[in-house]
């Protein structure tokens, strides 16, 4: 296995298959947290099957957690690689004029991504496994719309929140198409893969910050 | 034209190598690149400084050798040239050009401006060939039909001259481009189908071994390759390797 994932192609798949599965997690995530802007019940039950399903808690968290974990670490392990690959710089060098800034600079929108997703456990997953599963607090199905928007309260926090998800656009305006192009999907479909990438990299962050400004004027 | 030039000068592969500037005039707007850098060489040798030794062979944009680097672009600012193909009227009168060698730490620099580029001899050689028995009954290429689309698409990855370019620009170093090109050159062709997976295993495996970076997909390679090669070639590569390495 080790031999196998050696191979840069390989790690490029991997590299690929990890950011997809991240993207379609993120789509449902997205799809629950937009519910709290309608409807209160719909966001707390939505929240409730997801928090205390066996199948959710059990088979999918650990998968995602992996698939993370394996997305940031690859990447790290690759750009460490491809850094080192010219070890004597040029003195000079036009990357702008031949390629776009999101994909020459994925591991800084992507260190951006990972710098939330800490702040973004701290906030959510680390106090909800500690009421679960540490605690053991009795459950409540209509604790999770409170417990979201009050953590909107603060204004510092919102606009980090902001940030974060105008990295995570970057990070895919590059990496959603680019996967397609690592798992060797290059064809008369582009145009379509090029659209969905603009659609969803824009889209989504733009959808979950919208979720964030909301709850903040909402109190 | 008067220019500032400000060229890469390294005695050999153990110097250290600096940036050194010159002063150059009477420069047409018409000439090539590499002429500009022929009036350099007359000037530094009457002057008694060794020359810029830069390779360059046909100069007619089919052998690959002028490898250079100029401000801060693989043969400079020009599309689909390269060094030697490029024109003097891309500059203005005044202009400061930087100078340097392709980088890459699979192309050791020799001297000045020529670089080691043996890696990709090597990869070739893993795998970049057809076997066939040349013993005198070899049968006639045109004698196996080839469908259009595909004899197309052979031809242009076989436009690739090796020049290293895309190796030269690319932010990671990776050779993808050149190593897909050579690799689809054959895979779509009848005769190379017969040893398409061998091809891509070993061509990729050698490719890894010379210790050029991994593909992130910027596309700077194919905005650069003189001949337009397309990141195409690197998805079916990909493809080819993946189901290759599955069946092996
Ligand atoms: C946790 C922090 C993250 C880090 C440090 C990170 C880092 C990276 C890096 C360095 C690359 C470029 C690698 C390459 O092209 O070879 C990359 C690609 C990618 N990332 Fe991330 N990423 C993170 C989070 C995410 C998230 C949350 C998503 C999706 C929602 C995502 C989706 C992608 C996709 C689709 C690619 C393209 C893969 C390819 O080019 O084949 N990443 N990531
Ligand atoms: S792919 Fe293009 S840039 Fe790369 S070696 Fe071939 S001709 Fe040169
Ligand atoms: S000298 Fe042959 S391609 Fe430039």
């Amino acid at each position: 296995m080790s031999n196998v994932i050696q191979a840069s192609i390989i790690k490029k798949i991997a590299m690929a298959v990890s950011g997809l599965f991240l993207i379609i997690f993120l789509f449902q995530h997205f799809v629950i947290n937009i519910t709290s802007v309608f409807s209160e019940s719909i966001f707390n039950q939505f929240s409730h099957f997801m928090g205390s399903n066996f199948v959710v808690q059990f088979i999918a968290q650990p998968i995602l957690i992996f698939g993370v974990i394996f997305h940031f670490v690859m990447g790290f392990v690759l750009d460490f690689q491809n850094r080192s690959s010219r070890k004597i710089k040029y003195v000079k060098y036009k990357g702008s004029s031949n390629a776009s800034w999101m994909s020459r600079n994925m591991i800084i929108s992507g260190a951006v991504v990972l710098s939330f997703l800490i702040l973004h456990f701290y906030d959510f997953w680390i106090p909800e496994m500690n009421y679960k599963y540490v605690e053991f607090l009795p459950d409540d199905p209509n604790r999770y719309y409170d417990e979201l928007s009050h953590k909107f309260e603060d204004l510092v926090k919102v606009v980090l929140y902001v940030i974060s998800f105008g990295f995570l656009s970057l990070h895919l305006l590059h990496g959603f198409s680019s996967a397609f192009q690592s798992m060797g999907i290059n064809n008369k479909y582009n145009y379509l893969v090029k659209t969905f990438t603009i659609v969803y990299a824009i889209g989504i962050p733009l959808g979950f910050s919208f979720i964030a400004i909301f709850h903040y004027l909402n109190h | 034209m008067k220019l500032k030039l400000k060229i890469w000068r390294q005695k050999n592969s153990n110097d250290k190598g600096k940036i050194v500037s010159y002063d150059i005039e009477n420069i047409s707007p018409d000439m090539s690149f590499l002429e500009m850098m022929d009036v350099l060489n007359e000037q530094l040798t009457s002057d008694g400084v060794d020359p810029v030794a830069f390779d360059h062979d046909c100069r007619e944009g089919i052998c690959g050798s002028c490898s250079m680097f100029i401000n801060g672009e693989a043969h400079g600012p020009d599309r689909l040239v390269t060094t030697c193909q490029l024109h003097m009227r891309k500059f203005k009168d005044g202009d400061t050009i930087h100078i340097e060698p392709f980088r890459a730490n699979s192309f050791p620099v020799i001297k000045d401006l020529v670089v080691d580029r043996s890696s990709f001899d090597r990869i070739q050689h893993a795998g970049g060939y057809i076997s066939i028995n040349t013993s005198g009954n070899t049968q006639d290429a045109n004698a196996i039909p080839i469908e259009k689309n595909s004899a197309d698409k052979a031809f242009d990855a076989a436009t690739c001259i090796g020049c290293g370019a895309c190796v030269a620009t690319c932010k990671n170093s990776s050779a993808m481009l050149f190593v897909s090109a050579k690799v689809s050159q054959f895979s779509l062709l009848p005769q190379g189908k017969v040893e398409a997976n061998d091809r891509v295993l070993n061509m990729v495996k050698q490719m890894d071994e010379e210790g050029f970076g991994n593909c992130t997909n910027t596309g700077a390679c194919e905005v650069e390759c003189p001949k337009g090669i397309s990141l195409e070639n690197i998805a079916r590569m990909n493809r080819d390797f993946l189901k290759a390495k599955i069946s092996s």
